[in-house]
Parts: structure tokens; C-alpha cells; sequence
């Protein structure tokens, strides 16, 4: 493997500013790594659903001319990047990880998207995804699962295992992801890499496929703290598409990982959440992923931070209301899959068929059964009579889980908790019982309910697997989010002598 | 209160709200995955007194206004580009009235 695939985007992007390297050349070497390593759905890691060579090399070739000429561009112009299929791309397939869309090409980009062309980042192509982003393993993935580079008999995490195994496996230095309940955190914890869902609307959500609107954010996916801090500042903002868009600026992501990469944390104030793996409830969390986010929470401390317990008493009831929000959601966006403007048609060949027949014959189809289980699920907690016992209850559940989050930061700057409650467990471990599966996300959805920023990055190894911890903030101040990371991620690697990586990098298909 | 399980009737129903056609089998399994999804979160209901308000969205939001002027969008190629069916320049849809 080239050593160019190793280093991190922050290094890459110097390299590029001072042409030791050029864009065409390190396009190339992660095309060239995808090739290798990343198979299909029966072998390799299969981070990618579609790789756009030609588009990727020409929007490298632009940079370097560019570059030659004198003409001022971005600070990641030229550094390749991958992104989650559920992001429309103008002129290349967006699927969802779904049969309903197979082969649509979207006529318009993302918002994110645009930005990233703005940027001269080439797109090296889309990451694979459980349908939806419903889902914590990419089981989920009408088109076969991604395999996690540090083993490949087991599952990225989800719903954005293709983003985290492409970034972990050296095949993208970059990813784009989104987090709807923990779907960029939770694939980077259990891949080794670093993955933040920004504040609730920090990042625009236009050309972003919905799954559950109110819950809904895309974030960057990186090996590094300073490498998602980069990515973050080129997608963040406000855009004027997106009506759930912030309208004012986003912190200076990039000066807090700078700064917190000294390591000194002292002055803050960093709050432990009990009802996350805490005394008392530790049930469902691994041995070794706690004692990684103890050891986490030591050096947090050894770096001058004053480390407090806190209670957040209505996290454990979190997860409840979310599978009733996220299907209540859910249903009503996924509504739009109706069989008539674009994706899949079923049926249509019997002249006598009603659209409301063809729509049906085409969604049972098209889409797969966790789909199908949490359109039904939120159908019935909408009906009318049950509304207000279902999704009214969940959205007051809500409200108390914002309370707690502001009763802790009324003590604490930032708050921590393992990301996951375990390693990554083995392909078929979960499929069969959707509640187990769902426990993945125990301690990353109180984040989305409140609409706060959250980050993942790697705690050290469980049972030779990598674990993450979680930081959380307060609305508005990612920032702090990059400074306590890069802090830790600091101490980390000076413990450990050099970064996490997989244990197997000539992974061959 | 609601109940808390599901036959493979009430799928059958929901499943017809939804416009998803469901064979026997995914009924049956999916009226007992259902029924345990439930079960597990019906203490939602129990949680919060009548005092807390509702929050449906993370961040309080404002209408967002602006102007009411033409601007460029997709040409009528693009819009059908995904069309399953097209005919001329319209979207081709089956028949949306049932036969009286």
C-alpha cells in the first residue's frame, strides 16, 4: 500500500499546497486502493456502491491546473473524498442502499455535494448504507453488507459503514456520513476512526434523501480529529435551500482542533453521564469498552479537565421515544417512493392497474424489510386514536431529554460516554431481532432527540477491536467537540506510540 | 391505552395505509416483531405528565420566507430523467380512479 494512503488529509492537503504531490497522482493511489481492496458483496471490504474514476481525475486534473496557474483554491482542493449514498450527486447514481432507487441519477447535487466541488475535492464515489440509513451494520443494504476492515467477518457499523470502512480500510482519506440516531458515530467507534454530527442544522440537509427530518444531520468521517475539523468548516453553514439551516456561522472548528491538540484541557469542565454505561448501568455495555472510556476519562483528567459525574435520568427512556419518532418520521418521507416520478415501478403492465396498486406492488418490491418494518411501525403510532399515546408521548420524552442536556451543561462544557455499548459484533449476530440491533444506538440518540453536536473518536482496542468514546456539547459550540478531542486524541497517541490501524492492510479480494 | 400487540390483521390494515403489499409470512413475522417493538417502548407513555410540552423539532425554527421571483430550475428533461414512464414531456402515471 502507497505510504501516501496513510497519511492524514491535513498532511495531504500540505503536500498538495507545496506540489510535492500532485491531485491526479494521489486520485490515482485511492483509486488504485479501492480497486484492490474493496471487492464487491461477496468479498473485500465493499465500502463502495459505485466509483467514479473519470469524474474523480478530472475534478483532481482541474485542481492541479488550477494550482499551476497561480489561482487560489481551497484548503482541501485536490484531497479525494467519499460520500454516503444518500446524497444526490448530479449525474451519479444515488441509491440509498435501496432497490427502489437502483440506477437513479439524480439531476441536481446535494448541498454538501456542491460544496465539496466548490472545494476541489474529487469525488472518488458513493459509500454503501443500510437502506435508508435505517440500520447499525449495513445489513440493511439492498446490495449486500460492507465488511469491516479490522475484520472482515464483521460488520462497519451502520447506517454509514460504508463511509467509516472506506476511511478506515485507507480507501478515502475523507468521508462525507449522516447521523439521524448515531450513524456516523457509532461505524467510526467500531471501525477506528472519527465521526461528528454537527448541531442540528449546522450542516445543510438540502439534496440529503430524509429519513427523519427532525432528526436528521450530515457530518464529516476522517482518521483524525484536525482531518473531520477541516472537512466539517468546507460543508457547514448556512444555505438558504434548506430551511432548517442555521443562519449564522459556524464556530472555528478548525482553531479548536488546533488548539486542543496541545493537550491542555485545563479550565474544562467535562461531565460523565451515569445512565450511559455509568455505576448501575453498565448492562449491555462490554468490559473492555468501558475500561478503554475509563482510561479516556483519566487522560481527560491528567489534561487539566475537571471531570464530574452527571445524571441525565431520561436518556434511558431515549431510545424508546426514538423508534417511535424516527418510524413516525420515516413514514410520512418515505411516502415519496410512490412509483411515479423516478425509482423502481412494479405492475405497471397490466392496463387495469390503479396507481395506488402500483405503488404498493412497487414499495413491497423495492424496499426491504427493515424498511417495511418501521414504515408499518410508524403508520400505527400515528393513527389516529394512538397519536397522542405514541408519538405524542415520545415527543414529551423529547422535551425532558433537552432538559437534562441543559441541566448538565449548566454544569459541564462538554459530556462523554462510551459511543457504543459494544465492538463490532459478527455479520447475522443482531439481524433476526431488530430490538438488539437497536441497542447499538443507545447512548448516540440522545444526542439527535436534543439536536446537540456529538463526536466519536477511537478509546484504544476491546478484545482486539477498536472502541470509541463519545463527546457531546452543547448546541451551537462544535467547537468544543474539536478541542476535548483533539486534547484526547493527543494523549491517546502519545500512550499508544502511533495511530490505530487495522491489523490486516493488504486486505486482497 | 393503546394495545400493545398487533395481529396479522391490524399489519394487514397498516400495511394498506402504508401502500406496501405484504405476503403471508412477512404478516405473520412482522405482527410479532411489531408487537415486541412495542412492548419495549410503551413506557414512553408513562414517563412524562401532562404539564411537559411536545417538542418536535431540536432547535426552535421560524418560518422562512423568500422572494417570490422566477428563478432557474430543472428543464423539463432532467425533472423526467428518473420517470419510470414518460410520454412526451409528461410523467406517464397508471389510472388514479378506480372503475365505477
Amino acid at each position: 500500500m502507497s505510504e501516501l494512503l496513510q497519511r492524514t488529509a491535513a498532511d495531504l492537503a500540505e503536500l498538495l499546497a507545496a506540489r510535492e504531490v500532485s491531485a491526479v497522482e494521489l486520485t490515482r493511489a485511492h483509486l488504485d486502493r479501492i480497486a484492490a481492496v474493496d471487492g464487491d458483496q461477496d468479498r473485500g471490504i465493499h465500502a463502495f456502491l459505485h466509483v467514479d474514476d473519470a469524474g474523480a481525475l478530472a475534478t483532481a486534473a482541474a485542481v492541479d491546473g488550477a494550482r499551476a496557474r497561480g489561482e487560489i483554491v481551497g484548503r482541501l482542493a485536490g484531497v479525494p473524498i467519499a460520500v454516503k449514498d444518500v446524497l444526490a450527486t448530479r449525474g451519479m447514481p444515488t441509491t440509498c442502499g435501496s432497490a427502489v432507487l437502483r440506477g437513479w441519477v439524480p439531476p441536481y447535487d446535494a448541498t454538501v455535494v456542491s460544496r465539496l466541488r466548490g472545494a476541489g475535492m474529487p469525488i472518488l464515489g458513493k459509500t454503501n448504507m443500510d437502506e435508508f440509513a435505517m440500520g447499525s451494520s449495513t445489513e440493511h443494504s439492498a446490495y449486500g453488507p460492507t465488511r469491516n476492515p479490522w475484520d472482515l467477518e464483521r460488520i462497519p457499523g451502520g447506517s454509514g459503514g460504508g463511509s467509516a470502512a472506506a476511511v478506515a480500510g485507507f480507501e478515502a482519506p475523507l468521508a462525507i456520513g449522516t447521523d439521524t440516531g448515531g450513524s456516523i458515530r457509532q461505524p467510526a467507534a467500531v471501525t477506528g476512526t472519527v465521526g461528528v454530527k454537527p448541531t442540528y442544522g449546522g450542516v445543510s440537509r438540502y439534496g440529503l434523501v430524509a429519513l427523519a427530518s427532525s432528526l436528521d444531520q450530515a457530518g464529516p468521517c476522517a482518521r483524525t480529529v484536525l482531518d473531520a475539523a477541516l472537512l466539517h468548516a468546507v460543508i457547514g453553514g448556512h444555505d438558504p435551500l434548506d430551511s432548517t439551516s442555521l443562519d449564522e456561522p459556524i464556530p472555528d472548528v478548525v482553531a479548536a482542533a488546533r488548539e486542543g491538540a496541545g493537550g491542555d484541557l485545563s479550565g474544562a469542565r467535562v461531565g460523565v453521564v451515569r445512565e450511559l454505561g455509568g455505576a448501575g448501568h453498565t448492562a449491555g455495555y462490554d468490559p473492555d469498552v468501558l475500561a478503554r472510556f475509563t482510561e479516556s476519562v483519566a487522560l481527560l483528567t491528567a489534561a487539566g479537565a475537571e471531570v464530574v459525574e452527571v445524571d441525565c435520568p431520561h436518556f434511558e427512556y431515549a431510545l424508546e421515544a426514538y423508534y417511535l419518532i424516527l418510524p413516525s418520521e420515516a413514514s410520512s418521507n418515505l411516502a415519496r417512493f410512490d412509483a411515479m416520478r423516478y425509482g423502481l415501478r412494479v405492475g405497471d403492465g397490466d392496463p387495469g392497474a390503479t396507481a395506488e396498486q402500483v405503488m404498493s406492488a412497487t414499495r413491497a418490491a423495492g424496499f426491504g424489510a427493515e424498511v417495511k418494518r418501521r414504515i408499518i411501525l410508524g403508520t400505527y403510532a400515528l393513527s389516529a386514536g394512538y397519536y397522542e399515546a405514541f408519538y405524542g408521548s415520545a415527543q414529551k420524552v423529547r422535551t425532558l431529554v433537552q432538559r437534562d442536556f441543559a441541566a448538565a451543561f449548566e454544569r459541564c462544557d462538554v459530556l462523554v460516554s462510551p459511543t457504543a455499548p459494544t465492538p463490532a459484533f459478527r455479520f447475522g449476530d443482531k439481524l433476526s431481532d431488530p430490538l438488539a440491533m437497536y441497542l447499538n444506538d443507545v447512548a448516540t440518540i440522545p444526542a439527535n432527540l436534543a439536536g446537540v453536536p456529538g463526536m466519536s473518536l477511537p478509546s484504544g482496542l476491546a478484545g482486539g477491536l477498536p472502541a470509541g468514546i463519545q463527546i457531546l456539547a452543547p448546541a451551537r459550540a462544535d467547537d468544543r467537540l474539536y478541542r476535548v478531542g483533539a486534547a484526547l486524541e493527543a494523549r491517546l497517541l502519545a500512550e499508544w506510540g502511533r495511530p490505530l490501524v487495522p491489523p490486516a492492510l493488504e486486505v486482497s479480494v | 391505552m393503546p394495545p400493545e400487540t398487533l395481529s396479522g390483521d391490524d399489519v394487514v390494515h397498516l400495511a394498506t395505509l402504508a401502500r406496501i403489499d405484504l405476503d403471508a409470512d412477512e404478516r405473520e413475522l412482522m405482527a410479532g416483531q411489531l408487537s415486541g417493538i412495542l412492548a419495549a417502548v410503551a413506557r414512553v407513555q408513562s414517563v412524562a405528565g401532562s404539564d411537559i410540552p411536545a417538542t418536535s423539532h431540536p432547535l426552535p425554527l421560524v418560518n422562512v420566507m423568500r422572494p417570490d421571483v422566477p428563478r432557474p430550475s430543472l428543464d423539463t428533461e432532467e425533472a423526467l430523467s428518473g420517470a419510470p414512464a414518460r410520454e412526451g414531456y409528461r410523467f406517464r402515471v397508471p389510472r388514479i380512479l378506480e372503475e365505477d
